[in-house]
């Protein structure tokens, strides 16, 4: 692999830019190999690449029936932090973000991180308890939050209105090293290394069975014909059920559309990004100027990557309130991913009823701030066979055993 | 925008008049159920990608419960019908199955 630097910028200027190789290959299937993934979003490369550099393991396929980062991964808002309440999450998440502080220079592929801080908006007193209690959880973990006053939020984010017609904002908690990544560079630097590595992705290639001999999986049934293989991951995210179905056991996830918009570009006008979740919207601006506009998910399962336009209403109607100035900005685009939901809104990263099949899945509407964390510990688990630290509290025997992680009582909304 | 007829009071309902419930049919477990039973019943849902019988409540009208069969993929709606059964009218599931034909059939 050639690397991206100043000096191959000016080499290739210097030659009509006749010189720049694909960033991966594009391999016909082998017949076999070690370590099979199935689905090449996110969550699926980083397990690929955190197996390869940190265990050795490089005789491994991502197979994705798409194209790589067409799922939710290309599909998000691309919010990163690490402010949750539980330990467990506090823990993977941080770690994702730290992995995304270095992810450029690691990968040789600018993912384009911006700590620029991500604030969290408190309108309500319930809100303000709530937030105060996750910024004390956050210092016994070691996780940098603050709750801040309505005065520092204005400065923050000039234009805010903190007087709007419903809700007045009372303060809000702060995480200066969260921020936003771009979305398809994530896939892309994390495919580029993978294919470096010698691993092979393909793609267009939809993965039909699921092979099994004596409660192990042998291989995967694919539109391209069988592929064996010793391990299996499974990190399909929406699509997680109907592959567990494939396999022959359930998982509590239901599927359901959550939607995101953006603005026409404009002049930079906001450079942190704020959630408002009692009104329900949050906005972010991205580097070419637009803003970058999350809505809510739908309340039935919904295979569509489309969703209900009452949510788009409403998340404007939200936004309007919170930043007047953006009444008149014209939307550009809007579409919809399928996210993976859980019953306490915390993912699973866990061994199946099948010994040498592993699943991640779970990480819903807020799983793009957990790429590097949650591939670092799938790999793990994937190459040892047990779960480290990171992923023990996430296996699928929490809901048999009631032993919840409960995200969705201390945030109650999306990410 | 998802538009069903509730089956209660007649009325033509936008899906901002109801309230999804999950899936419908499915088996009630207790106290004294196995972990594994109950484990299924609060969380193991079918979450199909196709032909989904679900339970509504028409909140914003006349406030009763009643089910529907949709598809997940394409969101076309086959039906409504009372919540009053243990499993989907006859003909209805006839009716997906002519529209659906590779559809395995209602399963409990
Ligand atoms: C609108 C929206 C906004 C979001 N905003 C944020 C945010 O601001 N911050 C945040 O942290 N998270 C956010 N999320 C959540 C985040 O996008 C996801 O949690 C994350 O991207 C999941 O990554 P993944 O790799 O698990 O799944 P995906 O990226 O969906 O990858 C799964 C892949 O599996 C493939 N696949 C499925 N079935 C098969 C099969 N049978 N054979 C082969 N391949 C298959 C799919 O094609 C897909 O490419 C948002 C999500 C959405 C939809
Ligand atoms: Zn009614």
């Amino acid at each position: 692999m050639k690397r991206y630097s100043a000096f191959a910028i000016a080499r290739e200027a210097a030659r009509y830019h006749s010189g720049w190789e694909r960033a991966w290959r594009s391999p016909e299937p082998k017949k076999s190999y070690d370590v099979v993934i199935v689905g090449a979003g996110g969550h699926g490369l980083a397990t690929a690449y955190y197996l390869g550099k940190n265990h050795g393991i490089t005789n491994v396929a991502i197979i994705e029936k798409g194209w790589l980062g067409g799922g939710n991964t290309g599909r998000n808002t691309t919010i990163i932090r690490s402010n949750y309440l539980q330990d467990e999450s506090a823990a993977i998440y941080e770690k994702a973000r730290s992995l995304y502080e270095n992810l450029s220079q690691e990968l040789n592929y600018n993912v384009m991180f911006s700590p620029r801080g991500v604030m969290m908006l408190a309108q309500t007193e319930h809100e303000i308890r709530g937030y105060k209690r996750t910024e004390h959880a956050n210092r016994l973990q070691g996780i940098e939050t603050r709750f801040i006053g309505p005065k520092e939020v204005k400065k923050l984010v000039p234009i805010i209105e903190l007087n709007g017609p419903r809700y007045p904002v009372l303060g809000a908690l702060w995480q200066p090293r969260g921020g936003t990544a771009r979305h398809d560079a994530v896939a892309w630097g994390y495919a580029r290394a993978c294919s470096d590595m010698g691993m092979d992705i393909i793609q267009q290639t939809e993965v039909t069975g699921i092979k099994q001999a004596r409660g192990k999986v042998t291989g995967v049934e694919t539109t391209r014909g069988v592929i064996a293989c010793k391990k299996l991951g499974m990190v399909v995210a929406g699509h997680s059920g109907v592959l567990a179905d494939m396999a022959g056991f359930r998982l509590p996830i239901e599927s359901v559309s959550l939607q995101a918009l953006v603005s026409e570009p404009i002049k930079p006008c906001m450079d942190v990004v704020v959630m408002a979740n009692t009104v329900h919207g949050y906005m972010s601006q991205s580097d070419k100027g637009e803003m970058v506009i999350g809505g809510g998910a739908d309340g039935f399962n919904n295979y569509s990557q489309r969703g209900s336009f009452h949510h788009l209403e409403e998340t404007v109607r939200a936004l309007i309130e919170t930043f007047p100035i953006v009444s008149r900005l014209k939307m550009l685009r809007h579409w919809g991913g399928i996210v993976d939901m859980t019953g306490d809104r915390s993912p699973i990263i866990s061994k199946t009823p099948l010994g040498n099949t592993f699943i991640n899945c779970g990480w819903g509407t807020g799983g793009f701030k957990s790429i590097p964390g949650s591939g670092w510990a799938m790999a793990e688990m994937m190459a040892t066979g047990e779960p480290g630290d990171l992923a023990a509290g996430f296996g699928l025997d929490r809901f048999r055993e009631g032993r919840f992680i409960d995200e969705s009582v201390a945030a109650g909304v999306a990410h | 925008m998802l538009i069903l007829t509730c089956p209660n009071c007649g009325v033509v309902a936008d899906e901002t008049d109801l309230h999804g419930g999950g899936e419908a049919h499915i088996t009630r477990f207790g106290a004294d159920a196995s972990e594994g039973d109950f484990e299924s019943y609060l969380f193991h849902k079918k979450n199909p990608r196709g032909v989904h019988f679900e339970r509504w409540r028409h909140v914003y009208g006349c406030g009763k419960w009643f089910h529907a069969a949709r598809d997940t993929v394409t969101l076309e709606v086959f039906g409504t019908y009372s919540a009053q059964t243990l499993t989907p009218p006859k003909a209805l599931q006839n009716k997906i199955k002519k529209k659906r034909p590779d559809w395995e059939g209602f399963k409990k």
